[in-house]
């Protein structure tokens, strides 16, 4: 990849200050993403990826903080920023998307006028032309009828379509980037398929980048272009989509490939699933070296007692001591 | 059905007579606005009909899937089998017997033959009882074990069982995490010696490394135990690694019935195909959907004839107005009057 | 029951709150019963440093120590005629009285009576009443809460509605009203005795409202939950599956709406007691010498009314103070 990366996440760190001590919920996760990329941040639950997209936009609630590292979007920092002007950047720079659409959609507003709102507050048009794109913006999503949509409530769309105008509201403001949180996890399955594809489209189309967070391996296989493998808190492997879910260098990527049931009529749905023995740790119960060696079936000596350093391979970049770094830790990314 | 052979977890399926027999089977749930708002607002009664004539066998010893996305029906259907709701219409029969009308001695046989797996975990066990409590209760109802002694003993098995240790007896469900939830919850599904066991998206709720897990235990389970399962669920993957047989379900209606292979490789009803579209694969990189367009109506006000209609790309006149009755083809039922048509692939009339 | 089934969406927002919360350790359901938790140390430490709620339990302490004790403690026995010198009537605290000369620590009344003897044993009926209305409102007020969160339909709109209206009234007026009618029922040589029941009854009456919604807000959420579809799968009666099951899971707030409505059962009790329905002349309460007081106020005697206000004050007050901070301690949202 020749052009700088749009959004750079390095070794961010996210803290939360409890009587028991400090819990690390993220801790030293790095990746990043191109423009009009999308990249599948995917893990269990637990695994820090809802939090870590909170933390780019800046929505972590006190107590939790970030504790290091640094994100930058396009050359700016985002970590330092205050409250003002990363209201400045959230809408204008990031898009969000959500996974429950009722509470990304003020349900005493009409559509038209939400979209119209936050176009206006980001951009430097005038009303009538605020009015006009929200009505180019439902029509880009899909949504028949859309001029008499405009007037319509959240609560008269189906879920399908209302998840089709958070999108909508999501773009509206022109990002740079999207953050989409389980956007279709509360979708029927034929709906999943539907947005998925229209979030593909409408990003690739106006380059914007995606961080694409979910637990379903299905979605990362057919929506993404790369994907970071997230396990308490830390990164496994980040690389191109494909490679990391057919060649994955990380035992628990291959662990959860295996583990996936897939309805692909080319797996055989004889063999039996593979198990991952035991579950992931808790923040307060985390062992030291590598978060993962406990369950991990090709744990060395070393893995028990050092954190694996990231180590290039390719363009994939793995935390695993099975492939040690050639040097020490260096700042190079794929 | 599938007479002969084996199912997914290796048991040989006979020719006996179905456990589980489901004829004509309806629900329907009036949900008007209260009497007095209706008269001020001059509306009419609103009935959802959350099922709809469904009817179909499960053989000893397999696992029948129902699939379907929101407003299908399943999880009606799931209670009506273990006797928890009353069908509006049709019967349900599990070894001879209908919970709907069944009482006494026979009611009580009824209840220890049929069980459930639940879909939360955090809110399937009582979270102030004890494991112990909570997996021996159903042999303290059945009269399975008697006195404290015993209890604790068979409890501790079937703790191991599922994987578990018999020390866990003394905790409580907030000790354990989602997947050694759902253990106790099969613990106590077995703690009463079924046949058969309604499982509602018993994984639906758990991380993929812990849903492997608990599938596995519930195949190594069946196995050991010659159970039947009635396993309902929406994910076509998990459906594909347990299920001998699937019925799919649309709008409260069971449109296509088959075995396992015959339904994933040859689907013949418009809307099983759309749905093993959709569905995301493991190896779908960069994958195009076939554009279906439409979700799933509101089931309060269907829409006419064959509900799957508007949405339905082999749609021919007539479909909106009649609804299709069932029919055989092959190993399968289905209810669609061009399923050849999706048989043999072509869109075009 | 329910009015029609669950969309798959519902189910999974609640169990993916329910996971969230987990994961976090602020489930509600993820402690034990309130009782475990209370000798852990989180109360304690709470209690140790909360020094509104250690003064509370001291007084409430002293005063409940002092009223079971009475019979040992008080000097003298203010209910036996026999014993009262009318002569040491009127005599002002630590005075000695004019017929025995006796020395009185709070003085007399206008017959004689110790009112240090009388502020005990009234403390004890008092509380005596009061706890035995408020366990009399809490039976009541819970199982009628259960069964309207469980059965819904007519029965829960029924019950429902009486709640309503009850409360429209003031409690002390639904206490006089019950009062009026039980005294009217029963036949005049036993009111005397049944004065106590008739009271208890009267004041659990007017109290049982709170105590029933509540449980039946709580009842209705546990009812959806799969564990109690569990039970009705075995076969479990109902009552089994409300007193075994969702009755352990609602009892939380209970003992807090409990606490609180102790100090309010006091006051009610001294109210009837003072306007003369409640208890009878010959085993006066504090409400009774409050009213004994009220008439001698004006005319100097004022020992009469104030220590046993006073005593109501503190009794009321350290109970209302306790109960404040129960409730805060058991809220894990305040943590």
């Amino acid at each position: 990849m020749s052009d700088p990366p749009l959004l750079e996440v390095e070794e961010l760190i996210v803290e939360i200050p409890t009587r028991r001590g400090t819990l690390r919920p993220v801790d030293g996760v790095s990746f990043t993403i191109g423009r009009g990329e999308i990249l599948g941040v995917v893990g269990e639950s637990g695994a820090g990826k809802s939090i870590t997209g909170a933390a780019i936009i800046g929505l972590l609630e006190r107590p939790i903080r970030i504790g290091g590292g640094r994100v930058t979007l396009g050359g700016t920092r985002l970590d330092t920023l205050g409250e003002p002007e990363l209201r400045r950047v959230r809408g204008a720079r990031i898009g969000t998307i959500f996974q429950d659409p009722s509470t990304s959609l003020n349900p005493l507003k009409r559509v038209g006028d939400q979209l119209a709102e936050t176009a206006l507050a980001h951009l430097d048009i005038s009303r009538g032309e605020a009015r006009d794109r929200a009505l180019r913006a439902l029509v880009d999503v899909g949504i028949p009828a859309a001029a008499e949509r405009l007037d319509a409530w959240p609560h008269e769309f189906s879920g399908g379509m209302r998840q089709r105008v958070v999108i909508a509201l999501a773009l509206i403001g022109e990002p740079e980037l999207v953050i989409a949180d389980e956007p279709t996890t509360a979708l029927d399955v034929s709906v999943q398929a539907q947005i998925l594809a229209l979030l593909r489209r409408l990003c690739t189309e106006r380059g914007v980048g995606v961080m694409l967070v979910t637990h379903d391996m299905g979605v990362i296989a057919e929506t993404t272009d790369r994907v970071a493998v997230l396990y308490a808190g830390r990164v496994a492997e980040v690389g191109p989509t494909r490679r990391v879910l057919t060649e994955a260098l990380h035992p628990y990527t291959r662990g959860l490939m295996g583990s996936t049931p897939d309805a692909s009529p080319e797996r055989d749905a004889r063999e039996r699933l593979a198990q991952i023995p035991g579950s992931m740790p808790g923040l307060t119960a985390l062992p030291p070296g590598c978060a993962f060696h406990p369950r991990c079936p090709e744990a060395m000596t070393r893995c028990a007692t050092d954190r694996p350093h990231p180590a290039v391979r390719g363009d994939t970049r793995v935390w695993c001591w099975l492939h040690p770094p050639d040097e020490p830790p260096a700042e190079r990314r794929p | 059905m599938t007479a002969g052979g084996d199912t997914q977890s290796g048991q040989p399926l006979g020719d006996d007579p179905p456990l589980v027999e489901i004829e004509g089977l309806s629900r329907r749930f009036d949900v008007s606005s209260a009497w007095l708002n209706r008269i001020v607002r001059r509306e009419s009664r609103r009935i959802l009909t959350a099922v709809d004539d469904v009817s179909f066998r499960m053989v000893r010893g397999e696992t029948y899937a129902l699939v379907g996305e929101s407003g299908s029906g399943k999880s009606t259907i799931a209670k009506m089998i273990v006797g928890l709701l009353a069908p509006s219409d049709g019967v349900v029969r599990v070894a001879g017997t209908d919970p709907a009308n069944a009482s006494g001695e026979a009611l009580a046989a009824f209840r220890r033959r049929v069980q459930m797996i639940f879909q939360d975990p955090y809110a399937s066990l009582n979270p102030r009882w004890r494991v112990l409590d909570i997996v021996g209760e159903p042999m303290r109802v059945f009269a399975l074990a008697k006195g404290r002694v015993e209890v604790e003993r068979r409890v501790g098995a079937l703790l191991e069982q599922v994987g578990l240790s018999a020390a866990d007896a003394a905790k409580y469900p907030h000790e354990f995490s989602g997947g050694q939830r759902q253990r106790v919850g099969i613990a106590r599904a077995l703690a009463s010696e079924p046949e058969l066991i309604v499982c509602d998206e018993p994984t639906s709720a758990l991380d993929v490394s812990v849903q492997a897990q608990v599938l596995n235990l519930m195949r190594d389970l069946q196995r050991e135990l010659g159970l039947t399962y009635l396993f309902i669920t929406h994910d076509l993957s998990v459906v594909r690694y347990m299920a001998d047989t699937i019925g799919v379900l649309y709008l409260g209606r069971l449109v296509e019935s088959a075995p396992r292979e015959t339904l994933f490789t040859e689907p013949a009803h418009p809307y099983t195909r759309m749905l093993l579209d959709a569905a995301p694969r493991l190896d779908g990189f960069g994958r195009e959907h076939a554009i279906d367009g439409g979700e799933v109506p509101d089931p309060i006000r269907p829409p006419s004839g064959c509900h799957y209609h508007p949405r339905c790309v082999y749609r021919v006149d007539g479909c909106d107005e009649r609804y299709p009755p069932v029919r055989p083809i092959g190993a399968r039922t289905v209810r669609c009057f061009e399923a050849e048509r999706v048989l043999s692939g072509t869109r075009d009339v | 029951m329910s009015v029609g089934p669950d969309t798959d969406a519902d189910i999974g927002t609640r169990i993916d709150a329910n996971a969230a919360a987990t994961a976090a350790g602020t489930h509600p359901d993820a402690r034990p019963g309130a009782f475990a938790r209370a000798w852990q140390s989180d109360v304690a430490w709470s209690f140790r440093h909360s020094p509104v709620a250690m003064l509370a339990a001291l007084a409430f302490a002293v005063l409940v120590i002092a009223a079971i004790g009475a019979p040992w403690i008080a000097p003298h026995t203010p209910f036996d005629p026999g014993s009262l010198n009318l002569m040491d009537g009127f005599t002002p605290p630590m005075g000695e009285g004019m017929g025995s000369g006796e020395r009185y620590w709070l003085g007399t009344d206008d017959q004689g009576r110790d009112v240090f003897s009388t502020i005990l044993y009234g403390m004890r009926l008092s509380l005596l009443i009061g706890l035995a209305a408020v366990a009399f409102a809490a039976v009541l007020g819970v199982t009628l809460g259960l069964i309207a969160g469980y059965v819904g339909g007519w029965v829960d709109a029924l019950i429902m509605r009486v709640a309503d209206i009850q409360l429209t009234f003031p409690s002390i007026l639904v206490a006089l009203l019950i009062f009026g009618v039980a005294r009217g029922l029963l036949p005049p040589e036993s009111r005397e005795q049944m004065a106590i029941w008739v009271l208890i009854l009267s004041i659990g009456l007017s109290e049982w409202v709170q105590f029933a919604r509540t449980v039946r807000g709580s009842a209705m959420v546990e009812v959806k939950k799969d564990y109690v579809q569990a039970a009705r799968l075995i076969g479990r009666k109902p009552s089994a599956i409300l007193f075994r099951h969702i009755l352990p899971n609602v009892m939380g707030p209970v003992l807090v709406i409990a606490t609180i409505y102790l100090a309010l059962a006091i006051i009610a009790e001294a109210t009837l007691s003072f306007l003369g329905v409640g208890a009878p002349p010959t085993r006066p309460s504090l409400g009774t010498l409050i009213r004994i007081g009220q008439d001698y106020l004006f005319s100097g005697e004022w020992w009469i009314l104030l220590f046993p206000s006073i005593t109501l004050l503190a009794l009321a007050l350290s109970v209302n103070l306790l109960g404040d901070w129960l409730r805060d301690v058991l809220n894990p949202k305040l943590r």
